[in-house]
C-alpha cells in the first residue's frame, strides 16, 4: 500500500457534456484541451456524458461524434493524457478500441456500485490493449461500505489499476467519504480514487476528506462544469491543495485563466446550486437526471423536485433516464385525478 | 401424440426456467438437462422432475445423440460457438438462447421467411430484444422507423453470470435484431441492471424515430402487437399509453414473468424461454408433419 503521487483528471469535457446537452464542438474541445495541457493537467476525459456510445435518444444525442472530439483532444495534448469513460451496457469494446486507436490512454470502466462484475470483460481487454484501466463505482452513497469494498475487490481482480468511489448523486457527507476511502485503502493493493458532485456544496470538502484518507486519483471540473451542480471545482481544489502544501505540478494561474476565459463562456446557465441540483443531492439521484427532469417537468406541468424525489424513492440507478418520462407521466396522471 | 425429443444445455437461470416451460409442451418431450456443475440448482431440479441430468457439457450430446433432435443452448455466447459446430455435425436443430447470433434471428411475434427454410441453428436474439423488437416492428409497419433505440432494465437478481459476462454481446446482438427483425434503418440497445429490493419487474423503453408520424395508426399497431406477444407471454403489457413528440414515439412496456423458476419480477427470463419454446414448437410441428408423410 505504498502511496503514489496525486493525479488529477479534468472531467469538464465529459461530465460537462451533460450540462451542455452533449453539444460540444471540435473547436471548444480543442481550446479547452490546449489550455489544460498547457497548464499541466494530468488527464483530460473526453466522451459523451454517459460514456462511449452514450449518444442516444435516452441520454441526448451528441452534436459531434465523440470520436472526433477524442481525436481533436489527443491532437492538442503534448503532456496531458486523454481519458475516456465506458459504461458497460451502454458502450462496448468496439467503441473502446476505436478510442484507443485514436490515442486515448486511460479508460474508466463504470458500473453501479453493486454490479462490478459486468466490467470484467472491459477492464481486462483494456489492459490487453495497453491502456490504463480504472474502475468507477457509481452511486457509491447507495450501498454500505462492506458492499463497496467487495465490489472494488472484484474490479481489482479483473485488472483495474485503481477504483474510484464515485459520488454520482453528490449525496455523500464528508465522514461517509472518509469511511469509504479508508475501507478501500485497507483492502486493496491498487490506488483509490474519488469523484464528487457539488449538489450539497461539499465537493471540495469531500475531496479533501478523500485525499486525507489516501485517495490519489482525483476528479475535478473547471468552473464546476459537470452534471447537476457540477464536480469539484478544479481550480479551487488546486488553490486549496496549494495552501495545504500539496504540489501536483499544475499551474494554478493558468487554470484560473482558462476557467475564466475559455470554460466559463461554455456554460449555458449557471452551475450555482439551485433547487434542482440541491434536490439531486438531497434525494440521492444521479446528477445527469437534472436537465431531463426539468424538461419533463415543463412538458407535464410539474415541479422537477417531485420527479426527483420520486426517482430517489424508486432507487433508480445511473442510466435510467427513461424512468423520468415514465414517472412524470404517472405523476401528471395523478395530478389530473386530484384536480 | 408423438413428440419431438429435446435437451437443454445450460443449467443456469434461463435453462432451468426453460425446463418448466417445456414440461407443458404438447409437441416437445424434454429428455435431459445438461450442465457443467454437478451441484447446480438447475441439475438438481432436473433430476427431481425426472429428467436425465448430465454435468459433462456438450459431451453428453456427443455420447448420447439419441437424447434429442432439438437442443436448446442456454450457456453463453462464447460456449455456443463451439456447441453450434458440434450440433451441426450431429444433425441437431440448435435453438440458441445466447447472444452468439450464429443462426438467423427469431421472434415469434414477427413472422419470418426463414421458417420455410431448412435450418440447423436459430437464434433467439436476447431477452431485451424479445421484449422490444416486436414493438419496433409494429411501429415500422405503419410509420417507417429510421432509428430504433431500446432500453432494457432488469433486476440485478435475474441477471446470471452468463448475462453479465456477455453484456457487449447483449447490446450488439439486440441492436442487430432491432435492424434485421424490427426493421429500423439503424438500431441501438442499452441494458441496465437495477439492484433495488424488492426487485423491479423487467421494464423496457422503446424509442422510434419515424418518417410518417400517424399517431392513431401507430397506437393501434402497437396495441395489436402487445396482444400477439401476450399469447405466449401473458405478463407482457404497456406500462402506459405511447408518448408522441416531434418524430419520436416512446413506448414503455413491462414484463411480468410466469414465475416458473424465478419469481414474477424476472420477466426477462420468462420472455426468452417462452419465445424459445414457441419457436421450437413450430419447428417440432413441421418435423412431426414430415415424419407422418414418410
Amino acid at each position: 500500500m505504498t502511496k503514489k503521487p496525486i493525479q488529477i483528471t479534468e472531467v469538464c469535457l465529459r461530465d460537462g457534456s451533460h450540462t451542455v446537452a452533449h453539444q460540444f464542438t471540435v473547436e471548444q474541445v480543442r481550446n479547452v484541451t490546449r489550455a489544460l495541457d498547457d497548464a499541466g493537467m494530468h488527464y483530460i476525459e473526453v466522451s459523451h456524458g454517459d460514456g462511449l456510445g452514450g449518444s442516444t435518444v435516452q441520454y441526448g444525442k451528441s452534436l459531434v461524434n465523440e470520436m472526433e472530439l477524442i481525436e481533436a483532444a489527443v491532437d492538442e495534448c503534448t503532456n496531458s493524457k486523454v481519458a475516456v469513460l465506458l459504461i458497460p451496457g451502454i458502450g462496448t469494446m468496439s467503441e473502446l478500441k476505436q478510442a484507443h486507436k485514436l490515442g486515448a490512454k486511460l479508460v474508466r470502466v463504470a458500473t453501479h456500485s453493486t454490479e462490478a462484475d459486468v466490467s470484467a470483460q472491459h477492464i481486462s481487454q483494456a489492459r490487453e490493449l495497453g491502456m490504463e484501466a480504472l474502475g468507477f463505482l457509481m452511486m457509491a452513497h447507495s450501498v454500505p461500505v462492506d458492499k463497496l469494498v467487495e465490489q472494488a475487490k472484484l474490479m481489482e481482480s479483473y485488472g483495474a489499476q485503481a477504483v474510484y468511489v464515485t459520488d454520482s448523486a453528490g449525496a455523500l457527507l464528508p465522514h461517509q467519504v472518509s469511511e469509504r476511502i479508508k475501507a478501500l485503502r485497507g483492502s486493496l493493493d491498487i490506488e483509490v480514487g474519488f469523484h464528487a458532485h457539488n449538489n450539497l456544496s461539499l465537493a471540495v470538502a469531500n475531496t479533501l476528506a478523500a485525499i486525507e484518507e489516501g485517495a490519489t486519483r482525483i476528479d475535478g471540473a473547471v468552473r464546476c462544469l459537470g452534471a447537476g451542480a457540477g464536480n469539484t471545482q478544479t481550480e479551487v481544489l488546486l488553490a486549496v491543495m496549494d495552501r495545504m502544501g500539496m504540489d501536483v505540478g499544475i499551474d494554478l494561474y493558468k487554470m484560473m485563466d482558462l476557467a475564466e476565459d475559455i470554460v466559463g463562456p461554455l456554460i449555458p446557465g449557471t452551475q450555482e446550486i439551485k433547487k434542482g441540483s440541491l434536490a439531486l443531492g438531497y434525494a440521492g439521484v444521479y446528477s445527469s437526471f437534472l436537465l431531463h427532469s426539468e424538461r419533463a417537468a415543463a412538458r407535464f406541468g410539474l415541479d422537477p423536485r417531485d420527479i426527483l424525489m420520486e426517482l430517489g424513492k424508486m432507487k433508480v440507478v445511473g442510466g435510467q433516464e427513461d424512468m423520468i418520462l415514465d414517472v412524470a407521466a404517472e405523476l401528471a396522471k395523478k395530478e389530473k385525478v386530484r384536480v | 401424440m408423438e413428440k419431438i425429443k429435446a435437451a437443454i444445455i445450460g443449467s443456469g437461470n434461463i435453462g432451468t426456467d426453460l425446463m418448466y416451460k417445456l414440461e407443458r409442451s404438447d409437441v416437445i418431450e424434454l429428455t435431459a438437462v445438461i450442465g457443467i456443475e454437478p451441484e447446480s440448482d438447475g441439475l438438481k431440479r432436473a433430476k427431481e422432475r425426472g429428467y436425465q441430468a448430465f454435468s459433462t457439457g456438450i459431451q453428453a450430446i456427443i455420447d448420447h445423440p439419441e437424447l434429442a433432435d432439438i437442443v436448446f443452448d442456454a450457456t453463453s455466447a462464447k460456449a455456443h460457438i463451439h456447441h453450434a459446430e458440434v450440433l451441426k455435425k450431429l444433425g441437431k436443430l440448435a435453438i440458441d438462447l445466447t447472444p452468439a447470433a450464429i443462426g438467423p434471428f427469431f421472434s415469434p411475434a414477427v413472422s419470418s421467411d426463414e421458417k420455410s427454410r431448412e435450418l440447423d441453428n436459430v437464434n433467439m436474439i436476447t431477452c431485451g430484444g424479445q421484449a422490444t423488437i416486436p414493438i419496433v416492428h409494429a411501429v415500422n409497419k405503419v410509420a417507417d422507423v429510421t432509428y430504433g433505440e431500446i432500453v432494457a432494465t432488469i433486476s440485478s437478481l435475474s441477471a446470471g453470470p452468463g448475462t453479465r459476462a456477455n453484456i457487449d454481446e447483449f447490446t450488439i446482438t439486440t441492436r442487430r435484431g432491432i435492424e434485421e427483425v424490427g426493421g429500423a434503418d439503424q438500431g441501438k440497445a442499452l441494458i441496465i441492471l437495477n439492484p433495488a429490493d424488492p426487485p423491479i419487474l423487467m421494464r423496457d423503453t422503446i424509442y422510434c424515430e419515424v418518417k410518417n408520424m400517424d399517431e392513431k395508426a401507430i397506437q393501434e399497431s402497437i396495441e395489436n402487437m402487445v396482444e400477439t406477444v401476450k399469447e405466449y407471454v401473458p405478463g407482457y403489457r404497456l406500462k402506459q399509453a405511447p408518448l408522441f413528440e416531434g418524430n419520436v414515439v416512446t413506448v414503455f412496456v413491462e414484463v411480468e414473468g410466469a414465475g416458473d423458476y424465478f419469481p414474477e419480477y424476472a420477466g426477462n427470463l420468462d420472455i426468452m424461454t417462452a419465445a424459445a419454446t414457441r419457436v421450437a414448437e413450430d419447428f417440432a410441428r413441421s418435423m412431426l408433419e414430415k415424419k407422418s408423410l414418410i
